[in-house]
């Protein structure tokens, strides 16, 4: 239970509880809010929500979920807290922020857990639900007292609220609304338009009964409404509104309205977190426009169900994360073989085997490159903003389908659950596959025609008279018929790798944040984008010679690389999988295992490039990263 | 999905087929294999329903019999182990339009693939399912399957199998939505095409069972069959098979069974010894995963536009508040329940 002795911070400011004064509005630029409550209590929505109305008052936003892996962990544990984190900005905003400057927590347990994650800063608000001090049982009483004098102790501003007498004075069931008294005081701290929000909550339980919306908003006004009187402090963060309209979602939903834009018709999957969350808004909306979202038996099958329908008809796309990613290897092998095009989406968690289900980790990039046994070149995407989910699933439709291969699209649990504005798309006709080819295949053509520089060929799809063939995943010869022969074996998987040097050419270089020449070169790909970004430019204000480079194409890599580095001094690879440090005892030049970014530059450009990485399961921070930075710059 | 109707149309006076329109390489299974018998009772049927090559896939796994869409001059697809079905079933649901056959061994099918066989039988999508089964692993030489015998003696079985051996059609009888199940012996070929086609007019997953002789590993094993046609029980109902007078005259142990009987079905899966051969189960009435999904569905890029911008219009923020009344809704949490694994 609580342990308040584990709060090391000495206590700076006195709790306030005061009574209504003349607020005074302070303006800040940004400010990250966290909401968390026991699993079921509604956090959730009410974090969502909140981002959702700034986001609408023109506010940046990204939103970041708080999932504990269990459906239904016990009340009141430290392990259990489910909810939000908002990072609100006056201008656009690229990841989840630092610690937390305000929280509000329905227990002290949830609260104590992310203490104890070390997510809040030092004299974070906090709003805490008070009806634990005066409970029947004795034990919870004083383990809420004890984590309240603990938390008063180490400096944060703690504010008792009272939010289950308050209402009770307007429902029964407190479980059901609580979430959104705390919108309400949200609101009024945050300056929120009040109109916005009731129409959020219409939005929001507009599906349910007339009533519960009534009562939702009755709640969200008496949030309000007691912040006003309560609380003597308000916060405003201006924005700056949109000149074209934006889009928010989060990355797993952008990635599901990428496949409905990208004209693919079939999805096969099977359930797996955190990549799941993409074929439920599938499902809702992909039937409307004639597309097909099957839950298959087992990730195997979701992949080979997913590689026939390519093969008879369009590029099909399975989605799935690490254990089925892996599940999913021979089959991958075999579209690789057969060179049928297919899209794999792999939202990447904290591996290896099951890991962390709920949380981000770049893990995969390795075995996403190289997976599969035997040379199986693959093209691998790794989409880096929640804009950039919606149109890799294009561009990977749109590749597989050129070079008739298997394109992995990598991202994480970061993306998934994270919700950012961005540009409305504007639907363009060339997003669509085009229809299937049902002409008669010319006399003499062969099923694979590999063009003798490219490897490109066009690939014979049933129905089409003369183009009668029987794919194997067998080694074959351009006739698509068995050969164990030596001649036609280094042949056909030369021709398949040649693919990815084609497209490679058709790549332009990475755009470098920041100057093109300087001390340090920070490079990641992926989710970190924004966190790292955030971080180089803080530094670059402070006159630090560093820049960064982000890599979204892994598989081929672009080229002008090797250019890029040729301006900088050292480089960083930053990102969220595993790499030894050579602090360790053991660990030296001859063993370090490097992050798996590092690993690949490394052996490609064979320059000096070191790495930094953690595996917490959480985004990385971008203090946490300009701090890193920092010390690789003050070791040199 | 384009279908060239007009070419159809035109095609149909002049587009009869023979026999060597179906066939493909010279066949590489072993003298007197039962597959050789499968592959010639399935040419046969393509010609006589004169399927046309371009709109017919034959799909299998890996195995002896899994070679058989080499040897056809269709479209076919030869590919990893077990997965057979699967790959058919995401050909049927892309396009409809195709014939869809699959080749699978008691290997393929009953082991590393028997996860996929129940759910296939429970998606009854429209395909004719031949299952290989003669009881061993040829192409890996000789070891037990799981339809082999108990006592059986394999390579990996030195001391004979220790286990019952599995029994394709209870398993598949057993399955909510079976459709259609059949019997088929290698050594009866006229029964055998009989069956195929009967399998091939039926509109759901038609599941064929064929036990099929190997003459490398299991010379002997079908010996007492194949010489005594008592040991054989055909199967025959006016709306089941009819039996053709030159056979019944060799193979006069018949039962008359009702292939709408169900539980008869069952019952008669369990025989073992003589072997029941004929349809067990049809039912034509069990819907189509394809068609209960509406496959094959034309998409025209209006309909993807229209689809795409009603999304766009529930998340979108517009500058102007006067458009302002779509917003963003809130997305699926844990608060509503994860499935986690």
């Amino acid at each position: 239970m609580t342990n308040a002795t584990t709060l090391k911070r000495p206590p700076t400011a006195p709790p306030a509880r005061s009574a209504a004064t003349e607020n005074a509005v302070t303006t800040l630029k940004e400010h990250v809010v966290e909401i968390v409550s026991d699993s079921g209590e509604g956090a959730q929505r009410c974090g969502q929500s909140f981002g959702a109305i700034a986001a609408k008052m023109g506010n940046g936003v990204w939103t970041v979920e708080i999932i504990p892996a269990e459906i239904r962990p016990p009340a009141r544990s430290v392990a259990g807290a489910s909810g939000n984190r908002i990072r609100l900005g006056a201008r656009r905003v690229s990841n989840g922020g630092d610690e937390a400057n305000l929280v509000v927590a329905f227990n002290e347990q949830v609260l104590l857990g992310r203490v104890r994650a070390g997510e809040l800063e030092a004299d974070c608000i906090i709003l805490l639900e008070s009806m634990w001090r005066e409970h029947s049982n004795a034990e919870i009483a004083a383990s809420y007292m004890q984590a309240y004098d603990g938390l008063v102790k180490a400096g944060y501003r703690v504010y008792e609220i009272p939010m289950e007498r308050e209402c009770l004075k307007v429902v029964a069931d407190t479980r059901r609304g609580k979430n959104m008294f705390a919108l309400g005081m949200l609101c009024n701290l945050y300056s929120l338009d009040l109109q916005l929000a009731r129409e959020q909550i219409a939005l929001t339980f507009g599906k349910k009964d007339a009533s519960v919306v009534r009562s939702n908003i009755m709640l969200l006004e008496a949030g309000y409404d007691w912040a006003a009187a309560n609380l003597d402090f308000r916060f405003k963060i201006p924005a700056e509104q949109a000149k074209e309209p934006q889009i928010v979602v989060n990355g797993n939903m952008a990635m599901a309205l990428g496949i409905l834009a990208s004209g693919m018709e079939v999805c096969a999957m099977y359930p797996i977190t955190p990549a799941t969350s993409a074929s439920h808004y599938l499902s809702e909306v992909f039937e409307k426009v004639g597309g097909i979202v099957h839950q298959a038996e087992d990730e195997i099958a979701a992949c080979a169900f997913a590689i026939g329908a390519s093969y008879a008809g369009k590029c099909a796309v399975t989605i799935t994360s690490g254990p089925g990613y892996s599940l999913k290897q021979e089959a991958i092998g075999l579209a690789v073989m057969g060179e049928i095009p297919l899209v794999v989406v792999n939202v990447q968690r904290g591996g290896p085997s099951t890991g962390l289900p709920t949380k981000a980790e770049q893990g995969d990039l390795l075995t996403a490159i190289f997976g599969s046994h035997g040379d199986a070149p693959k093209v691998v995407l790794a989409p880096s903003t929640i804009e950039d989910c919606f149109y890799s699933i294009i561009t990977a439709r749109r590749i597989a389908e050129t070079f008739n291969m298997v394109v992995v699209v990598l991202s994480d649990a970061n993306l998934a659950t994270s919700q950012q504005p961005f540009r409305r798309p504007q639907f363009s006709d060339a997003w669509l596959a085009p229809p299937i080819d049902q002409s008669a295949v010319p006399d003499g053509w062969k099923p694979y025609d590999w063009h003798a520089n490219s490897g490109i060929f066009r690939r014979f799809v049933p129905g089409q008279p003369g183009g009668m063939h029987t794919l194997t995943g067998l080694a074959h010869d351009a006739s698509s018929h068995v050969a164990y022969d030596p001649e036609i074996n280094q042949h056909s998987i030369r021709s398949r790798s040649l693919k990815l040097a084609a497209l490679q050419k058709t790549l332009k270089p990475p755009p470098v944040f920041g100057a093109a020449s300087g001390d340090l070169l920070v490079i990641g790909w992926g989710s970190t984008r924004g966190a790292i970004e955030e971080a180089v430019a803080s530094l670059q204000a402070d006159d630090h010679k560093v820049s960064s480079l982000h890599l979204t194409l892994l598989q081929p890599m672009p080229g002008g690389i090797k250019e890029i580095l040729r301006g900088f001094k050292q480089f960083l690879a930053i990102e969220a999988n595993w790499s030894d440090t050579v602090q360790e005892k053991l660990v030296d030049e001859a063993n370090r295992r490097y992050s798996a970014l590092a690993t690949l530059l490394r052996s490609r450009y064979l320059v000096d490039i070191d790495c930094w990485s953690e595996v917490r399961g959480q985004p990385i921070k971008p203090g946490t990263i300009r701090r890193v930075i920092l010390e690789k710059l003050c070791r040199h | 999905m384009v279908i060239a109707t007009t070419d159809c149309l035109l095609r149909m006076y002049d587009d009869r087929h023979e026999l060597e329109d179906y066939q493909g390489g010279v066949p590489r299974w072993c003298t007197g294999c039962g597959d050789n018998a499968i592959l010639a009772a399935v040419q046969r049927l393509c010609r006589d329903e004169n399927l046309r090559p371009e709109k017919t896939v034959f799909v299998s796994g890996i195995g002896c019999s899994s070679r058989f869409p080499h040897y056809m001059r269709t479209y076919g697809f030869h590919g990893i182990h077990g997965r057979a079905l699967p790959v058919a079933e995401g050909i049927k649901m892309a396009r409809p339009d195709l014939n869809v056959f699959v080749n699978t061994g008691d290997g393929d099918c009953c082991s590393i693939g028997a996860g996929h066989w129940i759910h296939a039988v429970r998606y009854n999508m429209n395909m004719t399912v031949m299952l290989h089964d003669n009881q061993i692993y040829g192409l890996t030489k000789m070891q037990a399957s799981p339809t082999s015998p108990r006592g059986l003696r394999s390579n990996t079985t030195p001391h004979g199998a220790y286990l019952e051996a599995l029994q394709p059609l209870t398993v598949t009888l057993g399955v909510q939505n079976v459709s259609f199940v059949a019997q088929a012996v290698d050594w009866i070929p006229d029964v055998l095409y009989d069956i195929l086609s009967a399998a091939f007019h039926h509109k759901g997953f038609s599941f064929v069972r064929i036990i099929q002789r190997c003459p490398e590993w299991l010379p002997t094993m079908w010996e007492p069959w194949l010489h005594d046609p008592e040991r054989v029980v055909l199967l025959s109902h006016e709306r089941g098979l009819k039996i053709a007078a030159d056979i019944a005259k060799i193979y006069r142990n018949r039962l008359q069974h009702d292939p709408v009987n169900l539980n008869g079905a069952r019952e008669i899966a369990s025989r073992l010894d003589p072997i029941p051969v004929g349809i067990l189960y049809r039912n034509p009435d069990v819907p189509c995963y394809e068609e209960l999904r509406h496959a094959g569905r034309l998409r025209p890029p209006q309909l993807i536009k229209a689809g795409l911008e009603t999304e766009f219009d529930k998340f979108t923020i517009w500058p102007d508040e006067k458009h302002s009344r779509a917003s963003p809704r809130t997305t699926r949490s844990a608060d509503d329940g994860l499935l986690i694994s």
